[in-house]
């Protein structure tokens, strides 16, 4: 092991089962994004399902009116940050994927600005994933993804595709913007999936 | 990979810059950045990543800025000297970078330690001789803050199409002519190149810095895909 002289760290690791291997705890929401941040009116904003059998779409309104969710969950980020017992609201992707017949096994996620980041449906299915458009209580603020973005915590939240519009059904898992940039195809932060190779 | 300070170079009080002897280093690109890795003598560990200052080819450097209340960054700053060690991993990141293969302006804007990166293509930009135009534009608080100062002089000073436009948000020194305000639209307006010429745009800074910044540029008529950002993210690092 490389000692790193007179290095003593501040500890910020909190309990072994909610903190991953490499990651330390954060009370902040650090905001990290590849790009302008995008601002959409809600009159033409839409969340769309493509792939299936028949594109599926929402307006705001509708996406709204659909039966939410409020999940308590910890968040993960590649760049190391943790942050437990994050409050959230938004509609199950299990609800939205409902609406759609299909035989698909992957989704690449789609934003305003371009970002697409890929899931297997496995990890969007089963309770694990909403599409989130409030907060701590708040709408979603722009920054943060808002109006509404994917909200996928068991997964490096780089997964968490911010000013999502919709999903895009695929039979392969074809790597989306970080994932064709050096970062890890699934990202499961308990494996610490950060990198290509890991 | 283990790698050996080789050199510490203080560049404004806050700012210090770790050159980095690492074995085995496979090179990296104009912008990216790496993941660091300190080990106490207990085995505690604590891992951040950091923007690469070095242009390719050059010795391996980082500009750490001391967050005060950071776990890594006052260690850095403060503590490591030549010939301790630490352990890297990279180079990572394959989208904000510049490998000065595209004949159209850039135009890089940073805010603070947000340079570091930009740095990396500025140096880059000598280095390779390019001819394409490519202005940086720094905002800073002080002239004391000002990271780089001499070398962007030097660099200024080619005359090979590299600018560099200085802000002073909080301080200027006696007869200062650059600009004394914080980015806004009007001095994007001054500093950008016309969105005709569709210039390739690097924005580092913080997220408000950032999101001003892009705001300010797409104002002027650029569009959103030709900025790449990247924010501090992580604080207390």
């Amino acid at each position: 092991m490389v000692f790193s002289r007179g290095f003593r760290g501040k500890r910020r690791t909190g309990p072994s089962d909610r903190v991953p291997p490499g990651q330390y705890l954060t009370d902040d929401f650090p905001v990290l994004s590849a790009g302008p941040t995008p601002h959409t009116p809600l009159e033409e904003w839409t969340f769309s399902i493509q792939g299936g059998a028949e594109p599926v779409s929402w307006t705001w309104d509708e996406l709204r009116a659909l039966p939410s969710e409020e999940p308590t969950v910890d968040i993960h980020c590649v760049t190391r940050w943790s942050k437990l017992d994050t409050t959230w609201e938004g509609v199950s992707v299990d609800t939205l994927l409902d609406a759609v017949e299909h035989d698909s096994a992957y989704a690449v996620a789609f934003c305003d600005g371009g970002y697409t980041t890929n899931l297997p449906l496995e990890d969007l299915t089963g309770g694990k994933a909403w599409v989130a458009y409030r907060y701590g209580g708040d709408e979603l603020d722009p920054e943060h993804g808002g109006p509404a973005r994917l909200l996928v915590p068991h997964l490096y939240f780089w997964k968490s595709a911010k000013w999502v519009r919709g999903l895009s059904l695929r039979d392969e898992d074809e790597p989306g913007f970080w994932e064709s940039n050096g970062y890890h195809l699934r990202g499961d932060p308990w494996l610490e999936q950060r990198y290509w190779g890991d | 990979m283990t790698a050996e300070i080789a050199a510490v170079n203080q560049e404004t009080p806050r700012v210090r810059t770790l050159e980095l002897a690492a074995r085995g280093w496979p090179g990296h690109r104009a912008g990216q950045h790496l993941d660091l890795r300190l080990t106490a003598e207990d085995g505690y560990q604590a891992q951040r990543s950091y923007s690469i200052a070095s242009a390719p080819g050059e010795p391996l450097a980082l500009t750490v800025e001391r967050l005060d209340d950071g776990e890594v960054s006052p260690y850095l700053v403060d503590e490591a000297r030549e010939g301790d060690r630490l352990e890297v991993r990279g180079p990572i990141g394959g989208y904000f970078v510049w490998d000065g293969d595209e004949p159209q302006p850039s135009l890089l804007i940073a805010g603070g330690s947000g340079v570091v990166p930009l740095m990396a293509m500025s140096r880059h930009h000598a280095q390779i001789e390019s001819r394409a135009p490519m202005r940086l534009v720094v905002s800073s608080r002080t002239l004391a803050d000002v990271i780089y100062r001499e070398e962007l002089n030097r660099l200024t000073a080619k005359g090979d199409g590299f600018e560099v436009v200085h802000t002073l948000t909080r301080e200027q020194p006696p007869g200062w002519t650059g600009y004394t305000r914080r980015i806004d639209p009007e001095l994007l307006s001054e500093v950008a190149f016309p969105a005709a010429e569709a210039p390739r745009v690097y924005v580092c800074g913080s997220t408000r810095f950032v999101d001003a910044a892009a705001d300010g540029l797409i104002e002027a008529g650029y569009e959103p895909g030709w900025i790449r950002t990247e924010r501090f993210g992580a604080t207390g690092s």
